[in-house]
């Protein structure tokens, strides 16, 4: 701020428009400012979703535009809550779901604990590492079937070169055993810094009189950390998760590009699951009411969730 | 001046070429799977350019992805493509669900007769309900799955010695399907010049049509069936059948022991890589590529010779090979015709398989020089005798997606028995048909 | 201070220093061998053992932006001298450069895309945060929870009914679909971080403008607006990241017209197989802009990914 008020003032002189406006009351300009941004959310948005769940009560399918289209009652959820299928898909998107929540917090933590030891140049790596979390996961994840390559890529050459042995031994993407880990390495890569800045922010919000207060009382340093540096950044913490959740819940862009659901269906997560019903299959009904179970899931978890954090902040 | 000069151009191209239908240049957009004889479309397009004062853009999207954009295009009621060589899979779904135009009254005011072009090519690309004569295609360009080999390799006499003592035949190009696996496991792991080569590259891919289309190739030499009875949809006895299942474990063993290392998800392209870069003895590929590999630099000309799908109980071959068709969402129909017009042609079509693409065209495939212009021309026409394709029906991407999952899950993740997975199979596509009203 | 018992030692920052930079260089690998594969020639990308000295070609960048078709040998002899270093490279591979590839257009559909629904969801964002930050809105915790909500629902899901509102509406494939699907997923974004920074700004200055005769319109504009353009860049570039990045919406109602960078960089292909150098590239291309707007950010980069929750 170099320009004091009255300079601006000073330079205001308003326009024509400005005084037809000027009648308008706050009310009026609040709807006015705020309306179409619910417009916009209402047709793209509620719409739609409305939409969704109607067709999720029909046998409706998006590329027979000639058949006609008729109420089967709840036939799609009964019929998606007993299919085999579909829990094996869930159980696959828990196991990425639950690994990379893990790895993250453990590694993501640690990360920006070392980092506020405030080591010379601690900004610049810390952008360093956080660039993977920026980039298009489409393209990033296309590559790493690259990096997996068993023969010629550059992941299993890596790790024979520290481990021994043949680099075309083992198919991080092919084998049914290492796959589903193969997608919750790249998720840890990418996304790992996120849950480190957030941890990094609660680290630095613990004012520094709490230690020195500990330290006249003599608390050892691992004390200090499990009873000060722990609960501080716990709220913090669980933000990330909840976060690093909801997300990796709706995966698809990843994952789809690194395996494609495949060996098999071992790492077929509901997204990619969802996909194949509703753009493959054209089972519009049909996946739209499993659309509508995975919305009601994510919702009523981060929800549940919510409560938990609150009361975590509170304390 | 611009103008002017189009229109010359384009009168110029229609009195040439005798058409009337339309005065007006329109641009036009074709839309095709992006592989060596789209390449060879663009060429030959040239001339219709040329003759007809149309301009064509194209639109060509990688196998593995192909299916999926351009069936979501379509069903979008999207106008990229006015030209649409689609998969013969989409025949019924692109003819019942409106997609396609039906080309049959075009056909009889053009004099263009579909008994100029070879009958399975005809069934399996153009008619809806199969076998009718109704038309919604017209067969661009024949195909069916076949396999190549390194004859320099085969050739070899330490090899050739080697093979002899290992299994007491000759080596040569497999008579039968057990032959063909004798062969590629012998090749597996053995040190060729050095470097470790493996027997055979074959197709595992799950996220299109790739285990499907590789594991067809097994079935229906071992004499698999649809449906008992054809149009039933009685599928059990059928499908899970004791040959299916042997067929099925036979794929397996070949997966399992004459592939090379972690080729779970390969289709095409893979297979060409292998091959080209001489990781493999032999490789199994549609036909359309043999031109190409013929023509490659470091492993063709006389490194290579190719042979038709063998046979086991019975021959047969797994059918590719597309139709082209117009878009009926397309505002430039009347131009789209004129180049199917132009295209089908006998001048053109000699022209095209010149150019590497597989004409279906009878005066190109019986002219007496055909079987002898290029080394896989015998065997392509072998092939096509006896070709089998996977379900045309309007529900085809559901039935596809269904086997997808059921043999990639056998095949490449080793769960449950072959009997199993083509249990399940019938289950989801008795499914589908019931969902469909067929059943 | 000069001394704090919570300053760590120098032992301890030169440790934990070491393990943050063997860590930062490992993460770096991936995108140093993307960046390394783009100059390498097809048959060095997949040589084995992966190659890390090589001589650089830009034979991945002529391939991108090109197609090309195999000619025989004897027509390859009897074309004039190649006219630059691009036909030269092709030619090597007995191959001619057809024509441009569709990386240009399509890269200039994520411009387009990317910059359109940018504007659009900061314009309307600004204002919506304003509203919701001045005045009193009924409801309004209720309806800023539902513009959140929005973000809950896997992409797959919101583009089925999307998909078939915009077929019947002819927006499939076209921009203006693209951009207002992005600009609705954006908005949540724009309204929660825009509402934090203007929450920021000290009422008394528009109090101030209002006493002096400003209209409520122009306080916003000439006092508000002002004061949050730092917060509305650093927005502006989170919403263009996201439109940039996208990749589920675009392969699904997209088919060529409209189609942007993310859906189709992995299909571009060789003659026969995946074309690494190619596809590498085109991600050095396409990710480049975002590492840079990265360190740009990197003061609200915190508050962009957590939509406002967490400030510093």
């Amino acid at each position: 701020m170099t320009q004091t008020l009255p300079d601006r003032a000073a330079q205001a002189t308003p326009p024509k428009v400005a005084r037809k406006i000027k009648g308008l009351s706050d009310r009026a300009i609040a709807w006015i400012f705020v309306g179409p941004t619910i417009f916009l959310l209402l047709a793209i948005n509620i719409f739609p979703l409305i939409w969704t769940i109607n067709l999720s009560f029909t046998n409706f399918k998006a590329n027979r535009t000639n058949r006609a289209v008729e109420y089967i009652g709840t036939r799609n959820y009964e019929r998606i809550l007993t299919d085999s299928d579909i829990w094996l898909s869930m159980q696959a998107t828990a196991h990425f779901l639950i690994w990379t929540i893990v790895f993250q917090v453990l590694i993501g933590f640690t990360l920006a604990w070392l980092i506020n030891k405030k080591f010379r140049g601690n900004d610049l790596w810390t952008t360093i590492i956080v660039l993977p979390m920026m980039l298009s996961p489409a393209v990033v994840g296309n590559f790493w079937t690259f990096l997996y390559q068993p023969q010629i890529g550059l992941f299993n050459y890596v790790i024979t070169f520290f481990t021994g042995g043949d680099p075309s031994g083992f198919q991080m993407l092919g084998s049914v055993d290492l796959a589903p880990w193969s997608i919750v390495i790249v998720d840890t890569w990418m996304w790992t810094p996120f849950v480190m800045l957030i941890c990094l922010a609660g680290l630095r919000s613990i004012p520094d009189y709490i230690y020195e207060a500990a330290e006249i009382d003599r608390a050892s340093k691992l004390r200090q950390f499990f009873t000060i540096t722990i609960p501080m950044v716990l709220p913090f913490l669980m933000l990330a998760v909840l976060f690093r959740g909801i997300e990796n819940f709706k995966m698809f862009d990843l994952v789809v590009q690194l395996t494609g659901g495949g060996p098999g269906s071992t790492t077929e997560l509901a997204s990619i699951n969802l996909k194949r019903e509703a753009f493959e299959k054209w089972r519009t009904g049909y996946s739209s009411a499993f659309a509508i179970i995975l919305f009601v899931t994510v919702f009523g978890l981060a929800s549940i969730y919510v409560k938990a954090l609150n009361k975590v902040k509170e304390r | 001046m611009r103008i002017l000069n189009l229109a010359t151009v384009s009168a110029i191209g229609l009195a040439a070429a005798g058409f009337g239908q339309s005065a007006q240049a329109e641009d036009l957009t074709l839309c095709w799977a992006a592989w060596d004889p789209a390449n060879a479309l663009v060429e030959l397009s040239k001339e219709f350019e040329a003759s007809s004062g149309h301009s064509m853009s194209f639109e060509f999207v990688p196998w593995p992805n192909f299916a999926d954009r351009m069936l979501n295009e379509l069903n979008s009621g999207g106008k990229l493509c006015d030209l649409l060589i689609g998969d013969s899979q989409w025949i019924g779904g692109g003819a019942e669900n409106g997609h396609y135009v039906k080309l049959n009254d075009f056909f009889d005011n053009e004099g263009i007769s579909m008994d100029d072009f070879a009958p399975a090519t005809v069934y399996a690309y153009s008619t809806w309900p199969k076998g009718t004569p109704n038309y919604y295609a017209l067969p661009a360009m024949g195909d069916a799955n076949g396999w190549f080999y390194r004859k320099d390799w085969f050739g070899r006499e330490d090899i050739q010695a080697a093979f002899k003592e290992a299994t007491g035949r000759d080596l040569a190009e497999p008579k039968s399907q057990k032959e063909l696996l004798e062969i590629a496991q012998f090749f597996q792991g053995r040190e060729i010049d050095g470097n470790t080569v493996y027997g055979a590259a074959i197709f595992t891919e799950r996220g299109s049509e790739g285990i499907t289309m590789g594991v067809t190739g097994a079935l229906y030499p071992w004499g698999f069936k649809y449906e008992n009875t054809p149009g039933e949809y009685d599928m059990e006895g059928a499908v899970n059948s004791p040959e299916a299942v042997e067929a099925l474990e036979f794929y397996k063993e070949f997966y399992q022991t004459a592939t090379p290392p972690g080729y779970t998800n390969s289709y095409m392209g893979e297979s060409l890589d292998a091959f080209k870069s001489g990781q493999v003895a032999m490789a199994m590929n549609w036909f359309a590529f043999f031109p190409g590999l013929y023509a490659d630099p470091d492993t063709g000309g006389d490194k290579i010779d190719f042979f038709v799908n063998p046979p086991q109980n019975q021959a047969g071959s797994t059918l590719g090979g597309q139709g082209i068709s117009v878009v009926s969402y397309s505002d430039k129909q009347d131009a789209a015709l004129e180049y199917i017009k132009w295209f089908a042609q006998p001048d053109v079509q000699a022209k095209w398989w010149s150019l590497g693409g597989y004409s279906a065209h009878n005066s190109v495939l019986n002219d007496p020089g055909f079987v002898d212009s290029q080394p896989f021309a015998g065997d392509f026409l072998e092939a096509m005798g006896a070709v089998q394709d996977f379900w045309q029906e309007p529900a085809y991407a559901e039935l596809l997606l269904a086997m997808q999952k059921r043999m990639h899950d056998y095949v490449v993740a080793d769960q449950g028995t072959a009997k199993e997975a083509l249990d399940k199979l019938i289950e989801d596509w008795t499914e589908v048909f019931e969902d469909e009203g067929k059943l | 201070m000069s001394f704090s018992i919570t300053e760590p030692t120098p032992r301890a920052k030169w440790i934990s220093g070491t393990l943050v930079i063997t860590y930062a260089l490992i993460t770096l690998i991936p995108l140093v061998w993307i960046f390394m594969t783009g100059f390498k020639t097809p048959p060095d990308s997949i040589s084995y053992p992966p190659k890390v000295f090589y001589e650089p070609s830009l034979e991945g960048y002529v391939n991108l932006f090109t197609t090309r078709t195999r000619v025989s040998p004897e027509a390859l002899d009897a074309l004039p001298p190649p006219a630059n270093f691009a036909e030269e490279i092709v030619r090597n591979r007995n191959m001619v450069i057809a024509g441009p590839s569709k990386f240009g257009e399509r890269f200039m559909n994520s411009v387009i895309i990317g910059f359109g629904s940018t504007f659009l969801s900061i314009f309307l964002g600004t204002l919506a945060a304003y509203a919701f930050s001045r005045f009193k809105i009924p409801l309004a915790d209720d309806l800023l929870f539902f513009i959140l909500s929005t973000r809950m629902m896997p992409p797959i899901a919101v583009a089925i009914p999307i998909f078939l509102m915009y077929r019947n509406l002819g927006l499939s494939d076209t921009h203006l679909g693209m951009i207002l699907l992005y600009t609705a997923v954006n908005i949540s974004l724009a309204v929660w971080l825009l509402k934090g920074f203007i929450d920021e700004i000290p009422r008394e200055y528009e109090e101030a403008a209002l006493i002096d005769g400003y209209t409520r319109f122009q306080a916003f504009y000439k006092v508000v607006l002002p004061q949050a353009a730092t917060g509305i860049a650093s927005t502006a570039i989170f919403c263009l990241i996201f439109a940039w990045n996208e990749y589920a919406f675009a392969v699904l109602l997209t088919s060529g017209t409209a189609q942007t960078a993310p859906p189709f960089i992995p299909t571009i292909i060789g003659v026969g197989g995946l074309d690494w150098p190619a596809v590498a590239a085109g991600a050095t291309i396409f990710l480049l802009p975002v590492m840079i707007f990265t360190i740009l950010l990197r003061k609200h980069l915190l508050r962009g990914i957590t939509f406002g929750a967490v400030r510093k």
